[in-house]
Parts: C-alpha cells; structure tokens; sequence
C-alpha cells in the first residue's frame, strides 16, 4: 500500500489561510465546517525598561493542519459503524456518509481536529485527500492553491525521504499517539509539541 | 426568474453530489430551466433535473489589493459551482510562476451569490442613510439621473460634480469609472482629486527629495533583495497587503531564501511577514519613526558611518557646505541631528527612545550595523506614511539609505516602497477633464461643506487659486468610501445627511454597502465575474507582468448592468451616444483596444487564445531594477528632478512652501525631513482621557472593505482589535472577549484578540469592516473610521487614518 501524506512548509506559510478557503470552496462547506484549519501559535513576554522603553521575545508562527491520514487513525478505532475507515490503495482515510450515523466519537478521538460534523448533512464529513483529484493525476485543491508553495502531497515515503519526518511540533500533539501523515517543515519559531512558552491564538478561527 | 436565483443563493450547489447525481441520470431528460438544488436535497422531486453543461472561464479577482489573481471559473448550467485560479505550466520556473489567487479570489462565488447583490435600480423613500428605497425601472433610474445632472450643471457647473474615490473593481481597463469619466467628461467634466487615501503621503512627498521625474514605487525591484547584505524594512508587510501567489510576497519570500539576507523589520507588529522569516524584530510607537532615523543619523554622523563622499557629490543640504544660496544658516541635516540647528535638541539614541519606545544601545547597534553593511536595502510600507505628518516619516526614512551612500548600486534601494512591473493593457479612452481645479483626495466632505474658504495655500487646492463651487452631486462608483472608508463616520454621515449641501448622491456596487445605503439613486452594476474584460497585473506583482484576460462566467444576474451599459443610456439623453460609444459595444471596446495593444506588442496572442490560455505573463527587464541607477552613474547628465537636480536633504521647494502656506496651529512643514510629535500621539495630553494608540493594518479576510459580507472570510479571519496583554490586564480583558473601543468621534464593538504580537500601549484593528450603527449611534460592525479624524496632513493634505487615540474596555456580551 502507497500511503499518501501532506508536507506542511510551516518556514513559507504566512498564514494566509487560502488553502482553507480552497478546500472550502472546492468541497462547498458552510461556516463551522473546516476541512482544513490554520493553527496561528505564538507566544513571548514583554519587558519595560526605566527608561520606558520595551524589550520582548515574542514569536509566532502558522500551521495549516486538514487531516493526517494517519497510519494509526484515532477516529477509525473510534467509529462504531465502519463508515470512517482507511482506504487499502492510498491509506486515506475517508468517511462514508451513508454509513455513519453522526455519533461524532471520531470526532472526540482525533487529536487534529480533522473530522468534521455537518448539521446539514448530519453526519461526520473530512479531508477526504481530494482523492478524486489525486486520481486524475492532480494535488489536492489546498495543495494547489497555495501562494507560498508551502504545502506539498505525495507517498509519505518520499516526502519523508526529502524532507525528514519531524511532525512534533507545537499546537500538533505527540505523533506517536496516531503516526500521522505528515512532515512539518520548521522555521527558527518553531517550538516542540508540549512547548509551554505559546499558546493557539486565535481558537475561535479553528473552531476550539 | 428570480426564485431560482434566491434559492441559488441561499442554497449553494452541492458540487460533489450533484456530480454523483448528474453521473446518474446521465441521459435522463432535460426538463425546465430549474436548477438541480432541490434534487440534491431531496431526490423524489426528478422532474426539476437537467443534463450537465459544465463550462470553465477565465476570470480574475479585480479588487484593489494591487494584483490581479487569475481565477478559472466553473460553471455548470449557468451557475458558479467552484473557482480555481492558475494551476498551468511550470510554477517552478520564476517568470512562468502560477498567479495564484489568495483565499479573497477563492470565495468569489460568495460574492457573486451574496445576499446583499443589488437586483434592480432603486430611489430613496426615507431620510438619507436610513436605507429605504424603492424599486424603479431603468428607464426611470437613467432619467432621473441624467436630469439630476442637467440641473447640477446648469445650475451650479460642472466642478461641483464629485466621483468618490473607489476601487472595487479596480482592475477594469474599458469599463467601471473608466466608462464613467468618458461621459462626464464629454459633457463638461467634474471636480476630481489628486493623490489617493493608500499612498497620498508618501507620493506627494518623496519627490521633494528624489525629484519628480522619479516618483514614488518607482524605487528597485524586491528581486534586488538577493544582492543585499542587509534588509531593513520599515513597517513593509507584504505578507498581509500583498497576497498574490504571483506577486510580491512569493517574490519577496523567494528573495529571502535564495540569500539568506539578514533582515529586520521595524514594525508595531509581529506582522506575518516575519514568523521567523526575520532576524529581528524592532517594535516601535507608531508616528515615531523618523524619531528612531534622527536617533540613528546621531550615531552614524558622531561616529563618522556616513558615506561624506556621497553625501557632497549627491546630495544638498547635508550640512552647511552643499545648502543652497540664501538658505538660513545653520539649516542643514547635520546641524538639526547633532542639537546645533533651530530647535537646539540633539537627536541622541537616548533622546529617540524615550519617544520611539526602543532602548538606546539597539538604536545604536542599529546604525551601526547599517552604517557599516554594504549594500543594505531599505525599503518601507505605507501604513506609516498615513499618520498625522506622514510625509515628514516617509522622508526620514529615506535618509538612511542616503546617509549611507546605499543608492543606485546593486542590493540597494531608495527606501521608497518597491518597485513592481505593470503590464500597461491600454484603457477606455476619454478626453481631457474640462475642469481643472483639483482638491486633494481626502478633502471632499470640506468641499461638501466649506468650499469657498479653500485655497491653494490653505487646503492644498491645484489648478486653481480657490474652490468656485461646493460639491453638490456626487457619484459612488464600486466604492465604500462615501461612508465606510473615509475617516470620522460620524462626521461623514452628518454631513450627508443634510440635503441642502451635497445635493444628489448617486451609488452604484454590487452589493448593499453602508455607503450604498446612504445612496439618493442606487444602481444595480454586473460584478466583474459576469463581465469581459482584458486587465493588467495591477501594481504589486513583482517582477511579472501580465495581460489578464475575463470571460463572463454567467449571464448578469437580476437587472444588473454594467457601467458602460449606464453610461450608454445616460449618453443618450445628452443626444451624445454616437460620439460616446463610437459605433462600439463594449465587447468591442475590449476588442478594439486589445487589438491597438497587440499591434504595439507582438508578443501578446489573439484575443481568443488568450481568453481560451489564461493570463499571459511578461518579465520586466532586468535591466532598470535599481532605483537611480542612472543618476548614480552620471549625477549629471542624470540630474533628478528636484531644482538642483540633486538629492534634496534640504528641499528647495518645501522650504518656499513652508513660507507662504497657512497651515493650522501644530502642524509643520520643514525642508529638511525632521520628527514632529504630533496631535493624537502618544506625547499628547489627551492620553489622559484615551491612553491606547490604535493604527489600522490591513487584514487577510477582505481587501478594504470588498469581501467583507462574505461569511466563509468572516469565519477564517476573525475581526479582532489586537491588544497587548499587559494593556488588556490592566482592563480586565482576556481573548475573545467583546470590547468597546471609543474616543471623542464615536464607538464601535469589536472582539479583542489578546496577543504579544503588538507592543504595549497600541493597539490594531483590521480596516473596512462594514459600519454597522445600533439606534443610539454605536457601530456594531467594528469600522475603524468611527474612531479616525478628518484633519488632513499638513502637506500632501491627506489621511492621518492610523493616528488616533482611544480608550477601550469590555462589554456584556
């Protein structure tokens, strides 16, 4: 089996959040549907000096996170009915939505926020890869629109040969926890999964 | 008719399943013109079900954000299902780069279906800006608008008709304002402006010192970052101004890792132009940076860091030895940095951190590191030239490329903005505008209300000594500045509201604006999707030029017409169609012009290819990407502009200006570039009542305030002022929560975004949310302009919108 997977350039991405808006666009998700959501993490203290002027150690940075398609899902282990399952051919996992029965436990099992409620369709809806794309030879919409060239998508073996594997980084969660697909790209803001100096700034953009 | 329309609005197609579906009854029968919404939703109801008539087009994103996004427009049956923006070719090879749209382009179907669309021609019934109207025919709209027109220039003349700056459809070259001005010019033309609310400082006040022949963008390409040993950039934040994947970010970001240059960004904010992208990040107050240059001229003259050979051969007014004949003595650059001139304060790293807010020894090791870095490329954005005396910023900041001999050579820049390629597709022609006084872009609500106290010395009035006539009709066309965009709301609508003085009001949008609702005559325009066109890069696309071709993706919506439709019209009843039109369509125009620009340029292919393969790029030469190059060369035969032919340190000109204009107690206009504190810093007493600092930015989620009633963007970006948390502590506000933010003009309801990203005792507010006043007066939507003054600069005479002060403060939700 070929397992497909993202690069996530985070030293290029500006944030801009195109690659959400793409998906969006491409997939026709209301509000509060986000196959893709873009993490801003930052953090720092300021200092004022006698003199009153400012010293700090601020940083930030963006991460563009849809789902990992992950070598061990949480949300398949999850899933009660089978509908969120992971294909044999690309390893992606994708949700059948006339099997599942909108109980939204991948939903609490995913550590990414990938999986995505619908009350429209009152069902779990997901990054499905584009796999319709892939299959015509094409990237994923959110691959393609980006202006940075920050995101990439391919047999994960050969991005992690390119590129590493490092996905420990902060707001991600421990990669050993569901082995996920994917390769950030770090850039000197770059701070570890657990780091305590940052936090997620901007939670109601990416629906937490 | 229309309950399709409405249902495709509110019910947007379901791509995905109507594909399934489509699959499915592939040779079913066509029935009807319905849309296959309900089918979607409820597959028992198969009569409503029609084949597939999948179509893409080429389109663009046309809004002011300074490039011109190629969008691929899928339709099925006549209804937007999907947008797609460049995806041919080799993106790999810089030149052949996809324009890749950013995510506004990408959520253009919502503007197009938007329940806001405009349908019909509509006359106010209500009181001015209560947003009462009802429908009217066409008919009915063109007469009463070209009778309104009649009346006001024979009643009071041609210079009291007024178009409001406006850039939403940005991108036309054959239709919009163009197709407007044509007609108003042919019959006696109207009052127009001078400079523009993004870079009136910056344009008006750089020539001064580079000269006029070299005006501002007009600076090195961002390309010429990869020769520099050292990039500073003062407030410059491509990142949230220019999105383009085909323009100047890409450009920029490409630059930085292809060389590794040391960059710092002098900035209030930890803007997403850095992110780790810089080697350090200099918070400073906004409105003091020519403080910090002041700062760091000190050391890099007391240390001997400027480049004296330059400054002689180059430059006037540097110090005593290259003023000008009769110029007061002890006027120069040198004299006024090191304490000896007028003001007898020497302008020490000590004495600029106090008021810029940076310790001294960064300011020193600043000017040092730049005083000995060759070459350093400087370069600045403009939100800092729109401040209370942004034109004094904007010339200070050029002095340290100057200082420091940093100019005409590889690497360097002038330390104007960048310079950018425009593919110059030509435009629909008009004649010359009959009327040739001029105001100043941000003065039109004073000419509304008092016109005969302007003049030249006093209000920066052109082509004329004094205003005749006060502005009495004006036309909104694809602009939100009537209400929105223009500084003091409160202000701005008071005067509108009064009949008597601005007397006809004619708006015509896409949608149902806050200025669309202040309209006496609203007009319904096509959106730039539903249009032909062939449009340029616009004008911050980097290196990479292009033609851009648009192809009506669907058929005008409701009664929508375009511009040059209404100006047909309102042509026929002034008996001159034939001579508006020329014979021609403007399908023609389009044509006829492409045709003119083809036989100037054989590269560019037929209309039809070009319509058919997208958008066809160009690379500017690489030839004349450094600023000044020619001068640097040959000061001689190159001289600038400017009256010594010389950089101006010293301004010949501005000193003249400084004598003979009035100018209101405060402001100051030097020759030479100086800090001035200004009203509403954080030196003024006001602090007392409103403590903060608040400068507008430019947010990701709309491009000024197009695309802002568009919900997916509204969810994405999230309209937050930014606030330190040690200034939201001392106020008992954490993120997310809601706030009021006030100050003597009025108040508006925002979320706060809590973040270390912005120094304490400012704050940042994404301009061009919609003005969104509850019954008592308190805007709800989060418009900057509720808090911004209409005190004009005191030079170019334009917009100080990033200069106010507030006080802020939670609210029960």
């Amino acid at each position: 089996m070929t397992q497909l997977g993202f690069y996530v350039d985070t030293s290029k991405c500006t944030g801009c959040k195109t690659c959400q808006l793409s998906c969006k666009d491409d997939n026709d998700l209301p509000v509060g549907v986000n196959w893709r959501r873009v993490y801003e993490y930052g953090g720092g203290d300021w200092i004022q000096h006698e003199d009153g002027t400012f010293s700090n150690d601020v940083f930030a940075y963006y991460m563009s996170i849809s789902c990992n398609h992950c070598a061990q899902p949480a949300c398949t282990k999850a899933c009660p009915t089978g509908a969120m399952h992971k294909r044999e051919k690309d390893g992606l996992v994708v949700v059948d939505g006339d099997v599942c029965v909108g109980c939204r436990y991948c939903e609490m099992a995913c550590p990414y926020g990938a999986p995505q409620y619908s009350h429209e369709k009152k069902h779990m809806t997901k990054c499905d890869g584009c796999y319709d794309r892939v299959e015509q030879g094409k990237n994923p919409i959110c691959v393609e629109s980006c202006p940075l060239r920050a995101l990439e998508f391919g047999p994960i073996d050969e991005l992690r040969a390119k590129y590493g594997d490092c996905a420990d980084v902060a707001p991600l969660p421990n990669p050993s926890l569901t082995n996920p697909s994917v390769i950030i790209g770090t850039s000197r803001n770059s701070r570890l999964t657990g780091d305590k100096t940052g936090r997620i700034q901007n939670p109601t953009e990416v629906g937490l | 008719m229309e309950n399709w329309l409405d249902k495709t609005i509110l019910a947007p197609v379901k791509r995905r399943s109507f594909m399934k579906w489509g699959t499915a009854i592939s040779g079913a029968a066509i029935v009807g013109s319905a849309l296959p919404l309900k089918a979607t939703a409820s597959p028992s109801a198969e009569k409503s079900v029609i084949a597939s008539d999948k179509k893409t087009t080429w389109s663009a994103c046309m809004v002011n954000c300074g490039s011109r996004c190629a969008l691929q427009v899928h339709t099925d049956n006549g209804v937007i299902t999907s947008i797609e923006s460049d995806n041919r070719g080799d993106d790999k090879t810089f030149g052949k780069h996809q324009i890749r749209a950013c995510l506004r382009g990408r959520s253009i179907k919502h503007r197009v279906y938007n329940p806001d669309r405009l349908k019909y021609p509509m006359k106010r019934v209500g009181a001015r800006g209560e947003g009462r109207f009802e429908r009217i025919s066409w008919d009915e709209a063109m007469d009463l608008m070209a009778d309104k027109l009649k009346y006001t220039i024979n009643t009071y003349g041609n210079d009291s008709i007024f178009f409001t700056y406006g850039t939403g459809t940005q991108g036309y070259r054959t239709d919009g304002q163009h197709a407007f001005k044509r007609l108003i010019n042919m019959v006696g033309g109207y009052l127009a402006y001078y400079g523009n609310y993004s870079w009136g400082q910056i344009q008006y006040a750089l020539p001064f010192t580079y000269g006029s022949t070299k005006s501002a963008a007009t600076g090195s390409y961002t390309s010429e970052i990869k020769n520099a040993k050292l990039l500073v950039m003062f407030g410059y934040n491509p990142a949230e101004t220019r999105m383009s994947g085909g323009g100047e970010i890409y450009e920029h970001t490409e630059a930085l890792r292809e060389s590794n240059v040391r960059t710092i960004i002098i900035d209030p904010r930890y803007t997403d132009t850095m992110l780790g992208k810089e080697d350090e990040w200099i918070s400073i107050r906004p409105g003091t940076d020519a403080a910090l240059v002041e700062g760091m001229a000190y050391v890099m003259i007391t240390e001997k860091l400027v480049d004296q050979t330059f400054l002689d051969q180059y430059c006037q007014g540097f110090d005593e030895k290259t003023m000008p004949k009769g110029s007061p003595a002890n006027g120069s650059y040198k004299t006024h940095i090191l304490g000896q001139g007028a003001d007898g304060i020497a302008k020490t790293p000590e004495w600029a951190a106090k008021i810029t807010g940076i310790p001294a020894k960064k300011i020193i090791q600043l000017a040092r590191e730049i005083g000995t870095t060759k070459p350093t490329y400087i370069v600045q954005g403009t939100g800092i030239q729109r401040q209370a005396n942004g034109e004094q910023t904007t010339r200070a900041i050029v002095m340290l490329p100057i200082l420091t001999g940093n100019i005409g050579l590889p690497g360097t820049h002038t330390g104007d903005m960048p310079a950018n390629y425009s593919y110059p597709v030509p435009t629909l022609p008009h004649d010359s505008n009959p009327v040739k006084v001029k105001i100043p872009f941000f003065l039109w609500t004073d000419a509304i209300t008092r016109a005969h106290e302007m003049t030249d010395k006093t209000d920066g009035i052109q082509g004329a000594e004094r205003l005749e006539n006060p502005i009495k009709f004006i036309i909104s066309y694809a602009g939100n500045m009537l209400v929105n965009q223009h500084s003091d709301i409160n202000k701005t609508t008071e005067i509108l509201r009064n009949e008597k003085l601005a007397e006809f009001l004619v708006v015509i949008d896409n949608h149902m604006t806050p200025s669309a609702r202040f309209a006496d005559l609203l007009l319904p325009d096509i959106t730039t999707i539903e249009n032909t066109e062939v449009s340029s890069d616009g004008y911050a696309s980097g290196s990479m030029g292009a033609v851009v071709p648009l192809v009506p993706a669907i058929k005008p919506l409701y009664e929508c017409r375009s511009a040059y439709e209404m100006c047909t019209e309102l042509a026929k009843r002034f008996d001159i169609e034939e001579k508006y039109t020329e014979g021609r369509t403007h399908e023609q125009w389009v044509e006829h012009l492409y045709d003119g620009a083809r036989a100037k340029d054989a590269r560019l292919p037929a209309l039809e290819q070009l319509q058919k393969e997208g958008p066809f790029q160009v690379l500017a030469s690489e030839d004349g990407r450094i600023a000044l190059e020619d001068f640097r060369n040959d000061p001689v035969k190159h001289a600038l502009g400017t009256p010594s032919g010389k950089i101006e340190i010293y301004s010949t000109k501005l000193a003249e200006i400084a004598e003979q204009w009035q100018l209101p107690k405060g402001d100051v206009i030097s020759a030479i570039p100086q800090y001035v504190t200004t009203w509403e810093s954080h030196l003024d007493p006001k602090t007392k009542d409103y403590p903060l600092q608040l400068v507008g930015f430019h947010t990701k989620g709309r491009v000024h305030s197009t695309y802002h009633n568009v919900a997916v963007l509204r969810e994405a970006v999230i309209d937050g002022v930014w606030i330190n948390p040690i200034d939201a502590k001392a106020r008992g506000i954490n993120n997310g929560d809601p706030v009021r933010l006030w100050n003597d003009r009025g108040e508006t309801r925002v979320l706060a975004k809590v973040t270390p990203r912005i120094i304490p005792g400012v704050m940042a507010l994404g301009e061009g949310a919609w003005y969104r006043p509850n019954r008592k007066g308190v805007d709800m939507g989060g418009a900057i302009n509720t808090l911004t003054s209409q005190r004009p600069t005191p030079l170019s005479k334009g917009n100080p919108q990033h200069t106010m002060l507030v006080e802020i403060a939670r609210v029960q939700p």
